[in-house]
């Protein structure tokens, strides 16, 4: 089993009797990008800000990478890289300086440092300005900088907090792709956002959180057949000259538990991944199948699902 | 906090607001060097001790009366607009560009944002008033072309370091105005209308302390020698409540080795027996009629940095 980079215990925030986080059970993997959702104001920064060591918890504990945050901030955020929401830059510095200040905060050597800017302001596309004013820079620019500015600790860990609000589709993809390179290089990535595609492009497992609950947790497709046909798969399957005989013997089958249809439509449910048998049984009766899928999750279903209940 | 002090002032240096200030107190200090050039030969006349130190206090025909000499007005004026331009920002700035959560989250103790911005500030400032008053001190050894004895010297030492710790406290105040106040321009108002208060209304104009001894101790022509005496006293006390007035008190002693006392009363005595026989205080004498208003200055400026930092330390990062 992979290491655990994040754990927490009955984390709890509370601002003057609002509760923002509300006994949050994390755990996240080394290696992974983890998806962290939820509405604004859902306690997804409070929480992050609490694992930096930024916000000390009201109760229960937190441990990143074996340090606890609200004893050992420093240690922390010597393996932890924080992108927040709103970030900025000095403005009148240009990128190269921006990240030596950052580096110089890390207290990198600075021979390794500059090799490490140079390198990473490739990465990140962004060499050709690289010695211009961060004032002249594009949004999706600054995020860009902004990736490298965690990425030049060379940090365990990577927090990203919106790093692709307000951007271009273009810029998103480059963000995106981005992260995934990070995570390559072996940075565990929290990607806290509402933006569900992106998450659901990028991401191996999400948490989704409401109002200081975690309210599910895991990947996408287990999510997704938990919150949508109670943990059951389903199989749509088009035929043509519906046998009428086709939905018994169907039922017949060994742990299918449901067949609707309608037209040339049949949905079936069933316990586990049947397609090969259903497949099977439609070709020796009557009918002709056309087509057949099994029913994939979107992220946004699973995602209004569980917010209808919370 | 090696790091942000560097950067801090790597940027002051090379910033527009560096420049302005420069100028302002360039042509502060060239204003006064032009007025003691044509005026000490008239003010040096009973005596040819400490002439170098006059330079700092002619005061040409047509000078207000009530001010204090041009050199010295001038310094006063622009040394709290130095402090606060260095630090009405500091803080705040870093939160509204979005770069202090981005600061606070590099490993680094979160004091040395907030000492390494003030120290940064405090070599500027330094850089700033050593370099105007070297700057007077070479044209004037051009004009008058006696070098200062070595009393002079220490005396001038002593002036450049009050003058730091005057611009220390403005600065400090800025700063504690840029954590308690979200916006720059607040902050910078402030900090502005503080300064015209004690600056104007408790030094150069002081109208409040008068009115207050005019209030508590009321005279008239015909009122006792004790009753005027209290009545000073008490003006003078309230006076001094304004940093601009301890610091122009200060500097006085310092560059007018004549000046006995600051004690306002005996001013004024002093002035029945005008005509006296002038003696100059030893160095070692000034310094101590200074000390306690030196360390009035130092205690102000740690308490408002004081404030500033326990604010900062303890304020809270939220999400937004």
């Amino acid at each position: 089993m992979a290491q655990l980079v994040v754990e927490t215990k009955n984390l709890t925030k509370k601002y003057n009797g609002f509760t923002a986080v509300d006994g949050l059970n994390l755990c996240i993997e080394e290696g992974e990008i983890f998806g962290f959702l939820g509405p604004n104001g859902a306690g997804k920064t409070t929480t992050i800000l609490m694992l930096l060591g930024l916000t000390e918890p009201s109760s229960g504990t937190a441990q990143v990478c074996g340090y606890n945050p609200t004893r050992e901030p420093l240690k922390v955020k010597r393996i932890v890289g924080y992108l927040p929401e709103r970030f900025g830059f000095y403005e009148d510095l240009t990128a190269r300086q921006n990240l030596r200040y950052t580096s110089e905060l890390n207290n990198l050597p600075r021979e390794e440092a500059e090799k490490r800017i140079d390198d990473l302001l490739a990465t990140v596309g962004l060499s050709q300005v690289a010695d211009q004013e961060v004032s002249k820079f594009s949004r999706g620019m600054k995020q860009r900088l902004g990736l490298a500015d965690i990425w030049v600790k060379e940090p365990k860990l990577a927090f990203l907090d919106e790093p692709t609000s307000g951007i271009d589709p273009e810029g998103i993809d480059d963000v995106l792709n981005l992260m995934v390179s990070m995570a390559k290089k072996g940075i565990t990535v929290i990607f806290c956002s509402h933006q569900l595609h992106q998450v659901q492009k990028i991401c191996t497992r999400v948490g989704i959180l409401a109002e200081g609950h975690l309210v599910a947790e895991g990947t996408i497709d287990r999510l997704g057949r938990q919150a949508i046909a109670g943990g059951r798969y389903r199989v749509q399957v088009q035929v043509t000259q519906l046998d009428p005989g086709l939905i018994d013997s169907l039922k017949q089958i060994k742990g299918v538990i449901e067949v609707q249809s309608s037209d040339n439509l049949l949905f079936i449910s069933c316990d586990k991944d049947l397609r090969g048998q259903i497949a099977k049984t439609i070709v020796g009766s009557d009918s002709i199948l056309v087509e057949m899928k099994i029913e994939e999750y979107g992220l946004e279903e699973i995602y209004k699902k569980y917010f209808r209940e919370a | 906090m090696y790091a942000v002090f560097r950067k801090e002032l790597a940027d002051h240096l090379s910033s527009k607001r560096f420049i302005i200030l420069f100028m302002l107190i360039f042509l502060a200090a060239i204003f006064a060097t032009y007025i003691a050039f044509h005026n000490i030969r008239g003010e040096v006349t009973a005596t040819t001790e400490f002439v170098f130190l006059k330079l700092f206090i002619v005061s040409g025909e047509g000078w207000p009366s009530g001010l204090p000499p041009p050199f010295l007005f001038f310094i006063s004026l622009f040394i709290p607009i130095m402090g606060i331009a260095l630090g009405f920002d500091a803080i705040n700035s870093e939160r509204t560009s979005g770069n202090l959560s981005r600061l606070l989250s590099q490993p680094i103790y979160r004091d040395s944002v907030i000492n390494g911005k003030f120290l940064a500030g405090l070599v500027v400032l330094s850089i700033i008033i050593a370099s105007v008053i070297a700057i007077v001190a070479g044209f004037g050894l051009r004009i008058i072309g006696v070098p200062p004895g070595s009393e002079e010297v220490l005396r001038i030492i002593v002036f450049v370091l009050v003058s730091i710790i005057y611009g220390a406290f403005w600065m400090a105040l800025a700063v504690l105005f840029s954590v308690l106040f979200d916006s720059a321009a607040t902050s910078m108002l402030a900090s502005i209308g503080l300064w015209t208060f004690f600056f104007f209304f408790m030094y150069i104009f002081p109208v409040i302390p008068q009115a207050i001894a005019n209030a508590s101790v009321p005279i008239d022509q015909n009122s006792s020698l004790e009753m005027i005496t209290k009545h000073v006293e008490i003006g003078g006390i309230i006076g001094r409540i304004s940093p601009c007035t301890l610091y122009g008190e200060a500097v006085a002693a310092l560059v007018v080795p004549e000046l006995a006392s600051l004690n306002p009363v005996l001013l004024v005595i002093s002035t029945f027996y005008a005509g006296r026989m002038v003696t100059s205080l030893p160095f070692s004498q000034s310094l101590l009629l200074v000390w306690p208003h030196l360390v009035s200055m130092l205690a102000l400026a740690a308490i408002c940095f004081a404030i500033s930092y326990t604010r900062f330390m303890k304020e809270e990062i939220r999400a937004i």
